[in-house]
C-alpha cells in the first residue's frame, strides 16, 4: 500500500496519495473547490484560476488542480478574499465574450452558469467586450459558437489526450486567442475528426453542441471522460 | 361605410377641423399642402403610455391653434434582423421570443414554423395542436391584458378621468369586479401556458419540428376544470362592453374611422385561423382582393417602405402599392377578413357584431370589441383541442436537419398577422431574416389615425388631458407591441408641451 501524506485542508487532516493534487485530494474527502478547466481523467493546466487557494507559507495564490500534495501541507480554500477572487474571475469571464444565458442551449446545465450562480454573480463589475465572434457551422453534427468560449482548453485536451485525435488547439495571443480546428481549418472540413463527439461532452459552456438542440435543451455527459480514462487503467 | 365627419362639436370651442386629409395615407416624402404653411406650434407626445414599448407622437398646429399635420414614431431600434446573422437557424425562435415578453409564444411559434419549413417537415399532428392550444392560451391572456390592464381605464372610467386614478388602481376603486375578473382571464391563460411550455415568459416547449415535450394528461383536466370560469368572464366582459359601447359616439367616429384593406388568415373554407392558414386580403369594401396566398409568396403582395421619422417600417399592399396600399391587422381585421369565426358562441357574437357595425368594420375603436369576440374563439377552440384524444399523443417532436434554404412562417399574433422569413446557407447558418410584426402592418393606419383624432379632439389654444389621452388611446387601441415591454400601470410619466416658433413655452401638461 503506498504511503500516504498527511494534508491539512481547511482545518481538517486528511490523508492523500503522493502525486495527488491539492485540487484531487480535496474532492477525494468531499472537499469542495470549484474549478472550470479541470477535467478528471485529463491533465491539468491551471487556466481558469477558479481553483486557486491559499498554502501556509507561500506568499501568493496557488492553483489547486495543479500544485501536489506535500507532507504537512495547510490549505484553506475558502476565505472571503479567495471568495472574492474566484467571483473576479467568473466576471472577467463573462465580460470577456458573449454570454447570453436567455438563449443558449446550455442554459440550466451550464457549468459556467453554475459557479456565477454559486459564487452570487448577479451583475458584471467590469464594461462587456462584446467582441465580433463567429459560429462554426460546418460540422454535419455538431456546432461550435466562439462567443460561449471561455478557452478552457477541456476539448483541446480530450481530443489528444482520450480520443487521439488532436483536432483542437488554441491560437493567438491574449484577448485574440481562439480556439481552432486542425489549423485554422472549419471544423466540418478538419480531416483528422472523427466525429466522436467527446469534446462536446467535455466542454462546460454551450460553446460546443450538437446541432438541433435549442435553447436549454444540451445536457452533456463530462463525466464519460473520466470513465474512459480510468477504464482504460489511467493512461 | 364611410368615414364620417364629427358631427357634435360640443365638446370643442373652435369648429372641427377639416377632413379632407384623411384619405391621403401618412407619407413623409409627399408633404400635404397644410404642412407647407408655417407650424407656428407643436405638441409633442414623448411617450404614449399603457402600451407595449416606447412611442412619441408630434401633433402640429397652425397659427390659429388647429391641428394640421401629426406624427406617430416609434423611437426604439431592436436590430434582431441584423444580429441574428450566422446564428444556427434551430436557435431563432429562442432569441426572436425575446422581441416580446407579453407574446413570446407567438414570436416562437412563428420562428418555430419558418424553421419547420427549412427542415421540410411536416410536424407530428398532436404537435400541430399543442402549439395551436398554446396559442390559444395566449390570445386569452394577451387580449385580458389589453382590454383590462391597458385600456380598460380609459373605457370603463372615461377618456377625461382623473388621470392620477386612470389606471388599475382607479379601477380596482371603481370596477373591481371587472378588474378581478380581467386578472383572472389573463392568470388563466397564463397559467394554461404554464402547465403546457413549463414557463409562462420565454419557455424554451416550443421548437423547429414541434413541441420538445407532450402533454401531460393531469395538466389537460385541470385546464378542463378552469375553463367554464374564464369563458363566463369572457361573456360577462362582452354583456358589459355592449352596454358601454354606446357611451363613445366620438371616438367611434373618429379612431381610425377610414376605409382601409385588411389582411389576415384563414382556412381553406375562408374561416378564422389563428395558428395555421394561408393570408387573404380585403379590400375597404370587403370583396376580396387576393386568397389562400401561401406564406412562402407573401413577400408578392407586401411591401415595406422605409419612413423618416421612425424605426418602425410600413408594409403595404404591393399591387396597389405606397401609400395608397394601407391595411390593417389584428382582431378588427380578422374580423372583417373572415368568412366566419368557426366555433359556435363566437359566430354567435360575430354576427351580432356584424348587425350592429356592418359587414366590414372600419372604426379602430371597435378593436376592442373583436378582441373580446376572439377571446370567445380562444377560449372554444382550447375547448375543441383539449377534447381531442390526439392532442395526449406522445409523438410530438419532427427531427430533421437543413433541406429548405428559405422557410416562412406566418402566424395570427394577438395583434395582428406576424411573419417570419430566413435564408440559411447550407450549414444552417442565418444569412438573412425579414420580421414583419402585426404592428409594422398597422403603423400607416395608426400614423393617419393619430392626425384623425388629433384633428377632431386637440385644440391647440389650451391642452386639454383628455383631449391628448384620446389620441394615446386610439394608439392604444391597436395595442401595438412596439417592443418587449408592459407598462400596465398608466404612470408611465407623460409630458405634453405646447412651444412656441422659437421653442418657447407655452403650455404643458404633465402626469407623474
Amino acid at each position: 500500500m503506498t504511503e500516504k501524506v498527511k494534508v491539512r485542508i481547511d482545518g481538517q487532516v486528511i490523508a492523500a496519495t503522493p502525486g495527488q493534487t491539492i485540487l484531487q485530494a480535496a474532492r477525494d474527502n468531499d472537499k469542495y473547490i470549484p474549478a472550470l478547466c479541470y477535467m478528471e481523467g485529463l491533465s491539468a493546466v491551471g487556466a481558469c484560476r477558479l481553483c486557486m487557494v491559499e498554502v501556509s507559507g507561500v506568499a501568493r495564490l496557488l492553483p489547486a488542480c495543479t500544485t501536489p500534495v506535500q507532507e504537512g501541507l495547510a490549505v484553506n480554500t475558502s476565505s472571503p478574499q479567495l471568495q472574492s477572487y474566484r467571483k473576479i474571475a467568473l466576471e472577467l469571464l463573462f465580460a470577456e465574450r458573449n454570454h447570453v444565458c436567455a438563449v443558449c442551449v446550455s442554459s440550466g446545465h451550464c457549468e459556467l452558469q453554475t459557479l456565477a450562480q454559486e459564487h452570487g454573480v448577479t451583475y458584471v463589475r467590469y464594461p462587456y467586450n462584446f467582441p465580433k465572434l463567429e459560429v462554426d457551422t460546418t460540422h454535419p453534427k455538431f456546432v461550435l459558437d466562439h462567443n460561449r468560449c471561455i478557452l478552457c482548453s477541456r476539448c483541446v485536451r480530450t481530443c489528444a489526450e482520450i480520443e487521439g485525435a488532436h483536432v483542437w488547439d488554441v491560437a493567438g495571443r491574449g484577448i485574440q486567442s481562439r480556439l481552432v480546428s486542425e489549423l485554422k481549418r472549419p471544423w466540418g472540413e478538419a480531416t483528422s475528426c472523427t466525429s466522436c463527439g467527446k469534446c462536446v461532452q467535455a466542454c462546460p459552456t454551450g460553446a460546443m453542441a450538437e446541432k438541433g438542440f435549442g435553447v436549454e435543451e444540451m445536457t452533456k455527459k463530462p463525466a464519460v471522460v473520466g470513465r474512459l480514462t480510468s477504464m482504460r487503467g489511467g493512461r | 361605410m364611410t368615414t364620417k365627419k364629427p358631427t357634435s362639436p360640443a365638446k370643442k370651442p373652435t369648429s372641427p377641423a377639416p377632413m379632407d386629409r384623411e384619405l391621403v395615407a401618412y407619407a413623409p416624402a409627399a408633404e400635404p399642402a397644410e404642412a407647407r404653411r408655417p407650424v407656428v406650434k407643436k405638441i409633442t407626445i414623448p411617450h404614449v403610455s399603457r402600451i407595449e414599448g416606447h412611442a412619441r407622437i408630434t401633433i402640429k398646429l397652425d397659427d390659429a391653434g388647429q391641428v394640421i399635420d401629426t406624427q406617430f414614431h416609434v423611437t426604439q431600434i431592436r436590430g434582431f434582423e441584423k444580429f441574428v446573422e450566422g446564428r444556427p437557424y434551430y436557435e431563432m425562435p429562442s432569441i426572436t421570443a425575446r422581441i416580446c415578453g407579453i407574446c413570446p409564444i407567438s414570436h416562437l411559434l412563428a420562428s418555430s414554423k419558418a424553421c419547420d419549413a427549412i427542415m421540410a417537415v411536416r410536424i407530428p399532428d398532436s404537435a400541430a395542436k399543442l402549439r395551436e392550444l398554446v396559442h390559444c392560451a395566449q390570445f386569452v391572456q394577451s387580449h385580458a391584458l389589453s382590454f383590462f390592464h391597458l385600456s380598460a381605464p380609459d373605457l370603463l372610467l372615461g377618456m377625461d378621468f382623473d388621470p392620477a386614478r386612470r389606471n388599475v388602481a382607479g379601477l380596482l376603486e371603481e370596477h373591481p369586479d371587472a378588474l378581478r375578473d380581467g386578472i383572472a382571464l389573463r392568470k388563466f391563460g397564463q397559467q394554461v401556458i404554464e402547465r403546457l411550455a413549463k414557463e409562462r415568459i420565454h419557455p424554451s416547449w416550443i421548437v423547429p419540428g414541434g413541441v420538445n415535450a407532450p402533454f401531460d394528461p393531469e395538466a389537460r383536466e385541470k385546464t378542463l376544470a378552469e375553463w367554464p370560469a374564464a369563458m363566463a368572464i369572457v361573456k360577462r366582459t362582452l354583456a358589459l362592453w355592449k352596454k358601454t359601447l354606446d357611451g363613445f359616439p366620438d371616438e367611434i367616429a373618429t379612431f381610425s374611422n377610414f376605409p382601409t384593406m385588411y389582411c389576415g388568415l384563414v382556412g381553406p373554407d375562408g374561416s378564422l385561423r389563428l395558428y395555421d392558414g394561408n393570408l387573404r386580403f380585403i379590400g375597404p369594401d370587403g370583396s376580396i382582393v387576393a386568397d389562400q396566398v401561401k406564406p412562402g409568396d407573401y413577400a408578392n403582395y407586401i411591401g415595406e417602405a422605409t419612413l423618416a421619422d421612425s424605426y418602425l417600417k410600413a408594409p403595404y399592399y404591393k399591387p396597389v402599392g405606397y401609400p395608397e396600399g394601407i391595411y390593417r391587422v389584428g382582431p378588427l381585421a380578422r374580423l372583417n377578413v373572415a368568412d366566419r369565426c368557426g366555433t359556435p358562441d363566437a359566430d354567435k357574437e360575430l354576427e351580432e357584431y356584424r348587425q350592429r357595425l356592418g359587414r366590414i368594420v372600419q372604426s379602430g375603436f371597435h378593436y376592442h370589441y373583436a378582441r373580446l369576440i376572439e377571446a370567445t374563439y380562444a377560449l372554444e377552440r382550447m375547448k375543441e383541442l383539449l377534447d381531442d384524444p390526439a392532442i395526449l399523443g406522445t409523438k410530438a417532436r419532427a427531427h430533421a436537419g437543413v433541406n429548405n434554404l428559405e422557410g416562412t412562417g406566418i402566424i395570427e399574433a394577438p395583434r395582428g398577422t406576424l411573419i417570419h422569413h430566413y435564408k440559411v446557407d447550407d450549414n444552417g447558418a442565418m444569412t438573412w431574416a425579414n420580421l414583419i410584426v402585426a404592428t409594422g402592418h398597422n403603423n400607416l393606419a395608426i400614423g393617419r389615425g393619430v392626425l384623425q383624432v388629433a384633428k377632431r379632439f386637440v385644440d391647440g389654444n389650451k391642452i386639454q388631458e383628455g383631449a391628448l389621452n384620446r389620441v394615446s388611446a386610439l394608439v392604444r387601441a391597436y395595442d401595438p407591441c412596439l417592443s418587449c415591454s408592459t407598462h400596465a400601470l398608466g404612470t408611465v410619466p407623460l409630458l405634453l408641451q405646447l412651444q412656441g416658433p422659437d421653442g418657447q413655452l407655452l403650455d404643458e401638461v404633465r402626469s407623474e
